[in-house]
């Protein structure tokens, strides 16, 4: 069973933000609504600044409390990739898993019920990349399966450094910045 | 010095997560009552305290009804996706508190309605024949009264415990991750209840019941707050931060004055004086409980949403 | 062999296009474009399921290929062609935003002509037929009155060529753009005073093979030049050793392995030391200095002085570090690329600077090397056989008496000035494509009182921006997704031919600019200038006698030519077209023109006590001004923010978010603009993203949103070389939002 997660590398990456327009005309998310966001990290004391730009949206975690949290089953881990993903349909939008997300990736759409990234599994169905993954001019972001060590996500993470986010909070994120 | 950008901007979340409004609070105060409202109802129904008229046991559980009924208005207000309500009805999650409370209420609701049975009152006796008859029937059997009492206390119980398990599942919010929210919960329930049934009832002997009950419930409170601040100022730093939202921080003011001054010292000082017959019981003492029950969940519902792991 | 000569750059014919080469991929991703179907209806294109159509990006002027789908009839999404060699297959945020164009509810939508005062805003709905009526009757009068040379045109883009070739049919030699005196201007006469060739747009720097890389106010990353950005990145993962040098901690600078956070103004200073220490240590190119060098000895007496120790003060670069980040550059020569910049209209004296920087670059050896700057090569696609244009009786007048004697292209702000003064003649009508003025050249003010004197003011844009809210007659365009355009055959690494085509219909009847360009010399009695009945048969025309056709690069989008050397080490061979034939160190034509032949330092003037420089650049997600109404790129940033430093925020009491207005130093007052309190920016300065601050009231979105800095540069220092309108000599000071008058 594969298991997708994401490496990013954080040298290449310039905080552009396409792979949020790239995310938004993709997946056609509404207008003052994103699936991925860019968090701009400044450390130090000018001129001796330091700079980390992450590129950042669900993590996919392997224990997702987002999930667990669901009254109806609505998020859940789909089989493919093991993809976290939102039912529309079965959601009753109580917002519980918005409340559950420590990284504040989900938000609920106009339409009722909560929305969050996907990996863009349609197209990973297709054999193709995420949109944010396609589109990076920089080519700072890496997607496949963390279970293969062949992948291109699991060599990058075998020879460099690299941490999650929010650790701590204990919901094994899968998306992996690499320093 | 530490500059963070974020060009994330979904409503509800960002600054700040905000997704649940009065709404929610109002719920959570509700249920809380009713749960209260159930073990003192289902304690006097053990008791036999049923077969006196005057005692509010005799119409607790019409009232319950009604505040239950409110409190699920509120949550259904509160849903963003309210046309698939039903989807809670289909399936069993048994990691989601929220999939538990749904299928407790769906028990609570014919517990609290077997309740109501015991006594019909007497404007509504002869309307509904099968009523009355089933009323008769209970009332031939104590054995299952007692029962129906016994199964009052318990979903009270689980009631009062499940509207603070809701919050405290959430580990992204530290403020909520605290196992002693479920106690601060039922407890300020229970206190509720027992001013509310010391607010509403005409029997002297079951006001100053109730009033010195409260007044142990109030105490009893007043040491969950100790634990509950005490767990959290004892664990990680974003469990620190978050108790200082109360302690210090923005919902200060609401915390120590409404929530703690005035929804349970000045209350309990009132009360004191009044049990010991310094004073003359007033309707003050009970309304300001509630009122303070309210606001605790309130504070506890939007300073939990500003606290947060990063 | 190929040659370096400019002129003799590599024109590619049909003969030597590469059909085969990794073509699959374009042609499979726009097998279901319907290039057979009725071009100017694209209506009839409408249908259910996915449609991908290859076009080319218009949101700025890199021109990335571009594979746009139409899902059910609707834009959808737009995605790089992996056949173009700009895009790579990746388009940046603004060009993958760039659908928002297309959906702006507050885009142009028909033909206005002006209804009360200039500026007022106020409108009547016309006709085309009426708008072009209007328009020739107010040209012939002018040219009875005062001649066709009256009637003067700003351009920014590939979409102005079609209305350029109106004008000059109608007579005028009067054609600017601000990308030349606004921008990129100075680099380029730098360049071409020292290489005797430009570095060209796209830029003909190898950024991707650079060892070394420099970038002095270059905000790569930042600015979002697509190919460049690319490489930056790739250059970066391949553990390039970088050099920035800026006032602001850029993103650029976050990658580099030397930052050098110089004084604003001073780099000239810094550019002179390295110069000096790379001869004084001789660690420059010796040999290719010998070989293609002229008058070195010359330059080395001159700034023999220019010690690291002597910069120090005036850049606040500590002398160690400017040793050891020349020596950095010397390890990696020749690939060591110090980069030309774009925007280069700083001080006004912008040209030597330039210069400073391509013979840094000369005495590194990058030029024509791997790493440094490459040979481009373009297709050979000639032009449409038109009737000679009229022969103007008058000169251009943009730069009377060659006053600015290198420029060799038009001076905008010469145009303007002409405006104002009526000399050496009078100026009576604007025409304007795709560029705001009013917020495009400095001193907004000159810009409106040239605009005073005019007889007529037409403006062609796709939104109601500034200038048009100036206009007489605004005609909305379509949007680059929804027409032909010129083809694009640019000098590139690989020579290509790219096609614009619509992708979907415009909303609102909105019409392309050849369409404009052709209704309006048929209106003016110029029929035979446009023998050709459609784009079409014109693309056509064109591709045909360059052995191509429209059919194919309606389905591919892009054809692409066999690549020719680029380097030396690829076989490629240096020469030079100035007039020693060699790299000019020692300029006798600057000498002979009066200027210096080396490039000097000088000190420029402070700005008043607390006060701070205005600096200003850009957004990855913005163009100039043209882009804060397209919902998807506003939604990814829609005000910009006056950067201050942290400690000085703290003194002055202010937090990020709070805002503020800037006074600049002629009492100029902002918009309120939130403050960014950063550790990313020197105390001395302030920074802002350009193009935002809209005051048209059209720009219902971004109208009041952020402040503009253009509003605020009401002085520029003008380069005596070629004119070009330094803008960073402005100075704000900060004060609360409630102060504003």
């Amino acid at each position: 069973m594969a298991r997708f997660g994401m490496a990013i590398d954080t040298v290449r990456c310039v905080g552009c933000m396409d792979c949020v327009v790239a995310c938004k005309t993709e997946n056609s998310v509404p207008e003052g609504f994103n699936r991925d966001w860019i968090t701009t990290e400044v450390t130090g004391t000018f001129p001796t600044t330091h700079l980390e730009i992450r590129s950042e949206r669900c993590n996919h975690c392997d224990d997702p409390p987002c999930v667990s949290c669901c009254p109806t089953g609505a998020s859940h881990v789909h089989d493919l990739g093991a993809v976290v993903l939102v039912d529309a349909d079965k959601c009753i939008g109580c917002k519980g898993c918005v409340a559950s997300c420590p990284y504040g990736a989900r938000f609920i759409h106009p339409d009722g019920y909560a929305d969050k990234c996907t990996f863009c599994i349609h197209r990973v169905e297709q054999g193709l990349l995420p949109a944010c993954v396609a589109v990076c001019p920089t080519h700072c972001m890496h997607f496949g399966d963390l279970d293969d060590p062949n992948s291109d996500v699991s060599t990058l993470l075998a020879s460099r450094r690299h941490h999650v986010l929010l650790p701590d909070a204990g919901t094994k994120p899968r998306i992996y910045y690499l320093t | 010095m530490q500059e963070l950008t974020i060009t994330r901007h979904n409503a509800l979340i960002d600054p700040l997560l905000s997704i649940w409004s009065w709404q929610i609070p109002v719920y959570l105060f509700l249920g809380g009552l009713v749960a209260g409202i159930m073990i003192i109802s289902g304690y006097f129904v053990l008791q036999g305290q049923y077969k006196k008229n005057v005692f509010s046991c005799f119409y607790l559980p019409h009232i319950a009804l009604v505040l239950l009924s409110g409190g699920m208005g509120a949550l259904f207000l509160d849903l963003e996706h309210k046309l698939y309500f039903w989807r809670l009805f289909t399936t069993f999650q048994v990691t989601a508190p929220m999939s538990w409370g749904s299928w407790l209420l769906m028990i609570v609701y014919p517990a609290l309605w077997v309740n109501t049975l015991i006594r019909i009152p007497e404007r509504y006796q002869g309307k509904v024949p099968i009523f009355d008859r089933w009323s008769a029937a209970l009332n031939a059997r104590p054995v299952l009264i007692k029962n129906i009492g016994i199964a009052n206390m318990l979903l009270g119980t689980l009631l009062g415990m499940y509207t603070g398990v809701l919050l405290s599942s959430f580990g992204a919010r530290p403020l909520w991750n605290s196992a002693m929210l479920w106690m601060l919960f039922l407890v300020s329930g229970l206190s509720a209840a027992a001013a509310f049934v010391h607010l509403i009832t005409t029997d002297e002997y079951e006001r100053e019941l109730l009033a010195k009950a409260d007044n142990a419930f109030l105490t009893l409170e007043l040491f969950v707050f100790g634990g509950f601040i005490t767990g959290l100022l004892t664990n990680s730093r974003v469990h620190k931060d978050a108790v200082h939202l109360l302690l210090d921080g923005p919902f200060a003011p609401y915390f120590w004055v409404l929530v703690i001054g005035m929804g349970v010292l000045l209350p309990l000082a009132i009360q004191l004086l009044a049990v010991n017959h310094k004073i003359k019981h007033t309707a003050l003492a009970p309304l300001l409980v509630l009122a303070g029950g309210l606001a605790l969940r309130f504070v506890i519902v939007f300073a939990g949403q500003f606290s947060r792991w990063s | 062999m190929s040659t370096y000569s400019r002129r003799k750059f590599l024109k590619i014919s049909a003969a030597t296009v590469t059909v085969a080469s990794g073509a699959a991929g374009a042609a499979g991703a726009a097998a279901s474009a319907k290039a057979a179907a009725a071009p100017d209806k694209p209506s009839k294109r409408a249908a259910q399921g996915v449609q991908r159509i290859p076009t080319y990006c218009d949101i700025c002027f890199w021109k990335c290929g571009a594979i746009a789908s139409v899902r059910d009839g609707v834009l959808w999404k737009i995605e790089g062609n992996p056949e173009d060699p700009l895009s790579r297959g990746r388009l940046c945020p603004r060009g993958t935003g760039g659908i928002g164009a297309h959906f702006d509810p507050d885009r142009l939508k028909r033909p206005l002509i002006r209804k009360q005062e200039r500026g007022q805003e106020v409108w009547a709905e016309v006709s085309w037929d009426e708008a072009f009526a209007y328009i020739a009757t107010k040209m012939h009068a002018i040219k009875e009155t005062y001649g066709p040379e009256s009637v003067a045109m700003f351009a920014h883009g590939i979409g102005g060529n079609f209305l350029k070739h109106t004008l000059k049919a109608f007579g005028t030699p009067n054609f600017a753009a601000p990308s030349f005196a606004q921008c990129r201007g100075p680099r380029d006469v730098g360049f071409r005073l020292t290489f005797g060739e430009d570095v060209g747009s796209p830029e003909r720097t190898d950024i991707k093979n650079a060892q070394c890389l420099v970038l002095i106010g270059s905000h790569l990353g930042e600015n979002m030049h697509n190919s460049q950005v690319q490489e930056f990145a790739e250059a970066v993962g391949n553990g390039a050793s970088i050099i920035v040098v800026d006032p602001r901690f850029s993103v650029a600078a976050s990658k580099a392995r030397h930052y050098l956070p110089i004084k604003p103004g001073t780099d000239l200073a810094l550019l002179l030391a390295w110069m000096h220490v790379l001869v004084e240590e001789g660690l420059y190119d010796k040999e290719y200095v010998a070989a293609h060098g002229f008058g070195f000895d010359q330059f080395a007496a001159r700034i023999a002085s220019c010690t690291p120790e002597w910069a120090y003060p005036e850049t606040g670069i500590d002398p160690a570090v400017i040793r050891e980040t020349a020596r950095e550059m010397a390890r990696h020569r020749p690939a060591t690329l110090v980069h030309p910049g774009r925007h280069a209209t700083w001080y006004g004296d912008d040209t030597q600077r330039s210069r400073a920087v391509a013979l840094l670059n000369a005495l590194l050896g990058s030029w024509g090397h791997k790493g440094g700057f490459y040979a481009p090569s373009s297709m050979d696609v000639p032009g449409y056989p038109y009737p000679a244009y009229p022969k103007p009786a008058k000169p251009k007048l943009d730069n009377p008496g060659m006053r600015y004697p290198f420029a060799h292209e038009a001076i905008s702000t010469g145009i303007r000035e002409a405006t104002i003064t009526g000399a050496p003649y009078p100026i009576k009508a604007w025409f304007t494509y795709a560029t705001n003025l009013i917020q495009a050249l400095p001193n907004e003010d000159e810009t409106i009182k040239a605009i005073k004197n005019l007889d007529l003011l037409v403006v062609v844009d796709v939104i109601p921006n500034e200038i048009a809210g100036w206009a007489d007659v605004v005609l909305p365009e379509a949007v680059y997704l929804e027409r032909f355009d010129d083809l694009n055959v640019e000098l590139f690494r690989e020579p290509f031919v790219a096609l614009r085509q619509p992708v979907v219909d415009a909303p609102h009847g909105q019409k392309p600019n050849w369409w404009m360009a052709k209704k309006l010399a048929e209106t003016l009695g110029l029929a035979q200038y446009y023998p050709w009945k459609d784009i079409e048969e014109y693309l056509d025309h064109r591709l045909t006698a360059a052995g191509m056709s429209l059919a194919d690069l309606k389905t591919r989008g892009i054809v692409r030519g066999a690549p020719q050397p680029t380097v030396v080490e690829e076989g490629a061979s240096l020469a030079f077209e100035t007039p020693s034939g060699k790299i000019e160190f020692y300029s006798l034509q600057l000498e002979k023109a009066g200027f210096d032949p080396v490039p000097v330092y000088t000190r420029h003037a402070e700005g008043p006590p607390a006060s701070f420089r205005l600096l200003f650049g850009r957004s990855p997600v913005h163009s100039f001004s043209r882009t804060q109404s397209n919902r998807i790129l506003s939604d990814m940033m829609d005000e910009n923010e006056v950067w201050l430093n942290a400690d000085m925020a703290r003194r002055m009491d202010l937090k990020s978010g709070d805002y503020v207005c800037l006074r600049n130093q002629d009492g100029v007052v902002s918009n309120r603009v939130r403050v960014k309190a950063t550790e990313r920016i020197r105390p001395d300065c302030v920074y802002m993203v350009h193009g935002f601050g809209h005051t048209a009231r059209g720009l219902k979105h971004a109208f009041g949103k952020g402040a503009s800095d253009s509003q605020l540069v009401t002085r520029y220092a003008t380069d005596p070389l070629m004119g070009g309108t330094g803008m960073n000599v402005n100075f704000v000071t900060i004060e609360p939002e409630a102060a504003r008058g």
